[in-house]
């Protein structure tokens, strides 16, 4: 009866019209399934048994994506909820914690970050260890170093979206360095040697890297907005794009690592 | 140098009978975890871990310490109120996850290279050698895939549920907490404000360690250990990389997170946060090392013949030590097999990463707050 139902439905227009292969069970069909799904066909066809052994690629690479669909998720269903205002970000996650029934979100969304960078620096200690960004891979491991800070940035500016005391002050902290950056910064080396003729100063409060990063003197409402903006827009851009770029480069270097 | 008062001595303070061997225990632990005696402590264990990783690898002996280390790690929670509060911070959690998963990860890592290392001696084929036996990613690859996304998806559902995101009072711009703490990531950098500036340990540090890693594959020429675990075909990479990974970046988060307590003051993990503790800094800059003590004047006017001393310092340290390193045997042949540009940006990049734990342990032993004090044009190094 249920065989007969699960049937009919993979004979039916619709599945086929979706699944352009049979249940993989053989060979043919199986490469089939890998090739003809576009998020699938990420994958080679075939890949080396150890290369895709668990103790060799620890699967934190992997991780790391899925944790990065599941904070663009959770992050999405923040943002129903969430204004980056100063009068009422904070209160909008009391309301949060309040009001929504079964609401985990914004637990999925934190605690997923941090796992996301324990798992993207982990997945650098297993490239570096099984010496994979050696040539060919050479490039692929820039990006990845590159996705490794983007990952950072993104906690980084998403850490002062609640706007309680130690979202403000552990940025005002973060922040701190912006203004001490050689010749761009106030309180960096250097920057009083900048001046216009007439000893008209070009680095000042209102026009240094700290300035820049903050859109103001110190942390406040154009900040808020800048970290929003930059959470969820600019750098998940950013970081989807190169994702893309390192997926695409695994393949085209020779697909996951191993002895020449 | 920073004293700390012994836990049992405010025991007596405070009128407790009497002082238990677990109070000794803890404070000398207390005395034996601040940086001057705990990293160098930590940097022994870790080239003992690499000099000996044939050994400790085995299962049967890893297993064991590792079972004993998290007994240890957890058992003192119910023991000591001042750790317990540190541990059991929900910001603080992934500090452990990331302690318990680096052990891990290294051990599975340095395993698989002890094998490896074993094998090419006598003449076995690799763990990673099979390159004609391929399988299909339907479904060898994309079931553990699947996998492995319903274990994260489980995992993180249980920590969300059983942990709530902390959430402090609102945001006060004119009150600002005490420790005020970057985010946890970037602790190792906040912690080398105790011993840099702000330029050098939150933008030229970091930066560096950004352009080191993005140029290690352009520098590392040795075209052995490419794509499989191996320690003794790469000793050098791996004790130099490990060194800035697990020494200089991850102790220094725990020591950040667990240990930095008001003022930035250094706690032991068994001592109480005294947000009233003032621990005296007797700083001083090689200028004064060279003018004032050994000459016995005082210091010149002009900033420039000042510093000198501190810029010849600098200048050997950067310019003329990657040269002098090449006299060195093992550095000299790194020199003629990388070539020249290769080897410098390998070799100042290297001195750059050494200054660290010099600058360090200038501080520990003599107060050394700057090589260069140029306060004048905000130039402190």
């Amino acid at each position: 009866m249920l065989q007969g139902v699960i049937n009919s439905i993979r004979e039916s227009q619709v599945w086929s019209s979706i699944f352009r292969h049979g249940i993989p069970r053989d060979r043919r069909t199986r490469v089939m399934a890998i090739m003809s799904n576009v998020f699938l066909h990420l994958h080679p066809v075939a890949v080396r048994k150890s290369g895709i052994r668990l103790s060799f690629t620890w699967c934190m690479g992997g991780l790391t994506f899925f944790l990065f669909i599941a904070e663009t998720i959770s992050g999405v269903l923040l943002m129903f909820y969430y204004r980056p205002v100063v009068e009422y970000a904070y209160s909008d996650i009391i309301g949060m914690r309040a009001h929504l029934t079964l609401g985990i979100m914004r637990e999925i969304h934190r605690w997923g970050a941090h796992a996301m960078i324990i798992s993207v620096w982990l997945h650098m200690m297993r490239v570096f260890l099984t010496g994979s960004y050696k040539p060919p891979r050479e490039f692929n491991w820039v990006v990845g170093v590159i996705l490794l800070v983007l990952t950072m940035l993104l906690s980084f500016t998403g850490y002062l979206l609640p706007w309680d005391q130690l979202a403000i002050w552990a940025i005002t902290v973060g922040s701190k360095m912006a203004e001490a950056t050689p010749f761009a910064g106030m309180a960096g080396p250097g920057s009083n040697l900048l001046q216009l003729p007439g000893g008209i100063p070009i680095v000042t409060p209102y026009s240094d890297a700290k300035f820049l990063l903050l859109g103001g003197e110190s942390v406040g409402e154009a900040a808020l907005l800048r970290f929003y903006v930059l959470h969820c827009i600019a750098i998940p851009l950013g970081a989807a794009t190169l994702i893309a770029v390192h997926f695409w480069r695994i393949r085209k270097d020779g697909g996951i690592s191993g002895p020449m | 140098m920073i004293s700390l008062l012994p836990n049992s001595t405010l025991l007596l303070a405070s009128g407790a009978p009497d002082i238990t061997a677990l109070d000794k225990f803890k404070d000398f632990v207390n005395r034996w975890s601040v940086p001057q005696y705990s990293l160098p402590l930590f940097c022994i264990l870790m080239f003992a871990a690499f000099f000996w990783y044939r050994k400790w690898t085995k299962p049967a002996i890893f297993w064991p310490l590792m079972i004993g280390f998290t007994i240890v790690y957890f058992a003192f929670i119910p023991l000591d109120d001042s750790y317990a509060s540190i541990l059991k911070k929900p910001d603080n959690v992934p500090i452990s996850m990331m302690v318990f998963l680096t052990l891990y990860f290294l051990w599975l890592g340095l395993r698989q290279a002890a094998i490896n290392d074993q094998n090419m001696e006598i003449g076995k084929p690799l763990i990673e050698e099979d390159r004609e036996d391929k399988v299909l990613c339907w479904p060898d690859l994309v079931y553990s895939e699947l996998l492995a996304m319903v274990l994260c998806t489980v995992v993180l559902i249980v920590w969300s549920v059983l942990l709530k995101a902390p959430l402090e009072s609102p945001a006060n711009p004119a009150g600002p907490p005490n420790p005020s703490k970057a985010p946890w990531y970037f602790l190792g950098l906040q912690e080398l404000l105790v011993y840099f500036d702000p330029w050098m340990a939150g933008v030229v540090l970091p930066g560096l360690i950004i352009l080191g890693l993005a140029a290690m594959p352009y520098i590392d020429t040795n075209p052995k250990g490419n794509g499989y675990y191996t320690f003794k075909e790469r000793k050098f990479a791996i004790l130099t990389w490990m060194f800035g990974y697990l020494i200089l970046w991850c102790v220094l988060i725990v020591f950040g997170t667990f240990l930095r307590g008001p003022n930035w003051n250094f706690f032991g993990p068994f001592q109480v946060w005294d947000p009233h503790r003032v621990d005296p800094l007797t700083n001083i800059n090689i200028s004064d090392v060279w003018y004032v003590v050994l000459l016995g004047g005082k210091l010149p006017e002009n900033i420039l013949v000042r510093e000198w001393p501190g810029m010849v310092l600098t200048v050997f340290w950067l310019g003329a030590l990657p040269v002098l390193m090449t006299r060195i045997g093992f550095f000299g042949r790194l020199r003629s097999q990388m070539g020249f540009s290769r080897y410098y940006l390998m070799a100042v990049l290297f001195v750059i990463m050494l200054l660290v734990p010099v600058k360090m342990v200038g501080r520990w032993t003599f107060n050394l707050k700057y090589i260069i004090a140029m306060p004048e044009i905000n130039f402190n190094l």
